[in-house]
């Protein structure tokens, strides 16, 4: 009744082609934006803050630019981790070396690095497909940690290998409350979800998926393969190592090489499979699912056992999480294999009939 | 509509888990357990936990508290993760009346990633055997404490008991010494140490490193064949034990000539390995078994009224367990400490925790008082020292149990300390942090 697109006419082609082409739409997108950006910051608490939205930000921004190469432009990768490890090292390494720079030239620089490592791991993805690209990525993953862990000047000697992040301080303005880190993640990650939404709706984006959905037709009708993979490659991990610096200066100020193992690898592509390959808003699904739900499973039964005082071993609940954190996943996985965002497309195909369906 | 209810019913149940939060009441104290119960090293969080839940449990139920506030807690599941070592430090940061007394994280990892919020909260971190080395200078990390002994002061103490062994310190000179790592954050903070060490006393020195988890030491072992080394220093975690213990039964290296950190030294790692560990040595800052009469109470109040942490029994009185009760000892002693400068019998903040922590001197009178006496080294904390100790045991495995073999060993620390004071002065110059006057 209320989601109907009855009466919006569009007139000229900025009309047609805006990203939400409907008014509901622009109208619940910007109220998201404010309760994000206005709402939140003044009732959340520090546990929500830092505990659960800037990871869930951080690890969208990361499950995004994945989507970006598997979703979108169909080459399996298995070294997002090793992306991240680039950003937040390199970030680090600007900022502490070249100190004039500003955190924000060093994100980007640090993306920047994360590319460039991502273009040379991409060569493979010319020759191979599937499963064997997925395996030529995962010597990234192991490359880069080796890299990291061996050579001194990435952790400037520090003697167990784990670098400290400095504070964030951005036109004399620093960076150092809850709220503040959360502010400053949001803001980057708003403005580069922004842009890949606008990129997938390009050129530059149909190509990708051209790519994707057939390499040979794609290749026949004139897409370059060289560029349009390489290119891919080097967008998604610019992505990944963006939210590689964030997760070392918003998240936890300290970073270890061993946060970016193969493990990490995994649950970022898990959090595009469950959200929606293909699709920007199931990167965020995604990572509130895999991110929230362990977190929420906990404090329920935390919750649980406190107030009906149930005496189980600690050891049993923290297991029995595991398990029904998999159950789930095979769950939704069974109902809709398309992910969490197509769920949301068909509710939102539903609601334009609701409440007369026939 | 039936699916309008089971979604009602959905976030109703969600509503609970995330509002699900304790009534406060007065009169507690809350310390929150934010250890592991699953996962490859859930044998050392759970048996440590347990034992520091258990010497809680002891106060509240012989002495009804401390001066009459009791001790509370709740546990949080870390899976030893970083990520989720925050999430559960942020969850219980507010709990009970006065908030987390202290955190006890027993991960090198979640330790670093909380330092600068534990700092900004007034919160106090004991990092007790693990963690970051150069948090001992107090001056430039007032609320981090690495109590006991450092994994610095631990390397030293190692080279010093060689030292003993080879029959005098000159004696080490041209002997080889192999350093088999974990490959983290946590195997790697000996190395300068142990490499300035082997300036001053002429070993030779060579790291090998085992990736995570360690269970395929092959070629490790080959290397350590061709080397022949006088000595192995093996600075394991979890299933990395046992694996180097078996593989050095397999090479044909004797266990006698190799020697463990002390998360390398628990029964846990030793009897997977069978009889490959015997002769195996290990340090250890508490010691294990039940003898101790602070351990008698634990059973007899604990135990005998069924309120105990371990389902296996056997596992009361092993190392993680008595370690654990070290924790415990350490936490009240220090809130005892604190009630008594700022109110007796009344619960105390984080930041009133920090004076305890500092101002702690448990002396070896306090020790025969509290009957652990032998279980850990004195401890004498200040606001310019926050380790306190330095001690360490070494002690054998003869095949069943562990056999103390040493004195309370020291380590070189005025090398330590100086160690210490250079890389707290790059961290503070780093952080932009100005050391606090401890004089």
């Amino acid at each position: 009744m209320l989601y109907r697109e009855a009466g919006q006419f569009k007139s000229s082609y900025a009309e047609d082609q805006q990203i939400f082409p409907i008014r509901q739409d622009r109208i619940a997108v910007a109220l998201l934006l404010v309760v994000a950006f206005v709402v939140v910051p003044m009732f959340a608490d520090q546990y929500w803050l830092s505990a659960i939205l800037t990871p869930f930000l951080i690890f969208a921004l990361a499950a995004l630019g994945l989507n970006i190469l598997t979703g979108y432009a169909g080459q399996l990768s298995l070294g997002t981790a090793a992306f991240m490890a680039v950003g937040a090292f390199m970030a680090y390494n600007f900022v502490l070396r070249m100190p004039w720079l500003g955190i924000i030239p060093s994100f980007i620089l640090a993306g920047v690095c994360a590319a460039a490592v991502g273009i040379v791991f991409g060569l493979p993805s010319l020759r191979i497909k599937g499963f064997y690209l997925a395996v030529a990525t995962l010597a990234c993953q192991f490359f880069v940690l080796w890299a990291i862990q061996r050579i001194g000047w990435f952790t400037n000697d520090s003697a167990s290998g784990v670098i400290t992040a400095q504070t964030v301080e951005i036109l004399g303005y620093v960076f150092d409350t809850p709220e503040r880190k959360y502010l400053l993640t949001l803001a980057i990650v708003a403005v580069l979800a922004l842009l890949a939404k606008n990129l997938m709706r390009s050129e530059t984006g149909r190509a990708f998926m051209a790519v994707r959905d057939m390499d040979v037709a794609a290749s026949v009708i004139g897409i370059p393969m060289m560029k349009t993979k390489l290119l891919a490659f080097a967008i998604s991990s610019f992505y990944c190592g963006v939210a590689g610096a964030l997760y070392a200066y918003t998240y936890l100020g300290t970073v270890e090489p061993e946060a970016f193992t193969l493990d990490l690898s995994f649950r970022i592509l898990f959090m595009i499979i469950i959200g929606g390959v293909g699709s920007i808003l199931g990167s965020f699904l995604g990572a509130g699912f895999i991110i929230l739900l362990p977190i929420f499973l906990s404090v329920l039964f935390g919750a649980l056992s406190h107030g009906f005082g149930l005496d189980i071993s600690h050891a049993i609940v923290s297991n029995v999480e595991l398990m029904i954190f998999g159950g789930l996943i095979i769950f939704f996985l069974i109902v809709e294999p398309h992910g969490l965002a197509r769920l949301w497309q068909i509710a939102k195909e539903k609601l334009r009939l609701w409440p007369f369906p026939h | 509509m039936k699916r309008f209810a089971i979604a009602l019913t959905a976030l109703a149940v969600g509503a609970a888990g995330f509002s699900g939060a304790a009534v406060a009441q007065a009169k507690e104290q809350f310390i929150p357990a934010n250890g592991y119960w699953v996962g490859p090293y859930a044998p050392g969080g759970s048996g440590f936990f347990a034992g520091m839940i258990d010497y809680m449990s002891v106060i509240n139920e012989r002495d009804g508290g401390v001066n009459g506030v009791k001790l509370t807690w709740e546990k949080c599941e870390t899976e030893y993760n970083n990520a989720r070592g925050v999430e559960c430090y942020e969850r219980s940061k507010n709990k009970g009346p006065t908030g987390a007394t202290v955190v006890h994280p027993l991960s090198t990892g979640i330790t670093f990633s909380l330092i600068d919020t534990a700092t900004a909260d007034k919160i106090p971190l004991i990092s007790m055997g693990y963690g970051r080395a150069s948090a001992a200078d107090g001056r430039v990390f007032p609320y981090v404490f690495p109590l006991v002994t450092t994994y610095w002061s631990q390397a030293s103490s190692m080279v010093n008991f060689l030292g003993q062994r080879a029959g005098g310190m000159d004696k080490l000179k041209g002997k080889k010494i192999v350093l088999l790592y974990h490959d983290s954050a946590y195997g790697k903070e000996p190395i300068p140490i142990l490499t300035d060490l082997a300036a001053d006393f002429g070993y030779q020195l060579t790291t090998i490193a085992v990736p995570h988890p360690g269970n395929e030491q092959q070629s490790q072992w080959l290397q350590i064949r061709q080397i022949r080394p006088d000595w192995v220093i093996l600075w394991g975690w979890g299933v990395m034990n046992p694996t180097a213990l078996k593989s050095a039964a397999r090479t044909g290296f004797p266990r006698e000539k190799m020697v463990g950190v002390w998360w390398s030294g628990a029964e846990e790692d030793v009897i997977p390995a069978g009889p490959a560990a015997k002769g195996y040595v290990a340090a250890a800052f508490n010691l294990p078994g039940t003898n101790f009469p602070v351990m008698k109470d634990i059973l007899k109040h604990v135990y005998g009224k069924g309120k105990g942490e371990f389902n296996d029994k056997s596992r009361i009185g092993s190392i993680y367990h008595t370690r654990g009760v070290v924790a415990g000892i350490i936490t009240v002693e220090a809130i005892r400490n604190a009630q008594a400068k700022y109110g007796k019998g009344m619960p105390i903040t984080g930041e009133q925790m920090q004076w305890g922590i500092e101002n702690l001197n448990i002396t070896e009178k306090r020790l025969k008082e509290l009957g652990a006496v032998g279980l850990m080294p004195p401890l004498k904390v200040s606001c310019f020292d926050h380790e306190g100790s330095g001690l360490v045991k070494y002690q054998e495995w003869d095949g069943t149990k562990w056999k103390p073999i040493t004195d309370w060993i020291k380590p070189d620390t005025k090398l330590v300390r100086e160690k210490v004071e250079a890389d707290a002065a790059q961290y503070a110059k780093e952080k932009d942090i100005t050391p606090r006057n401890c004089s």
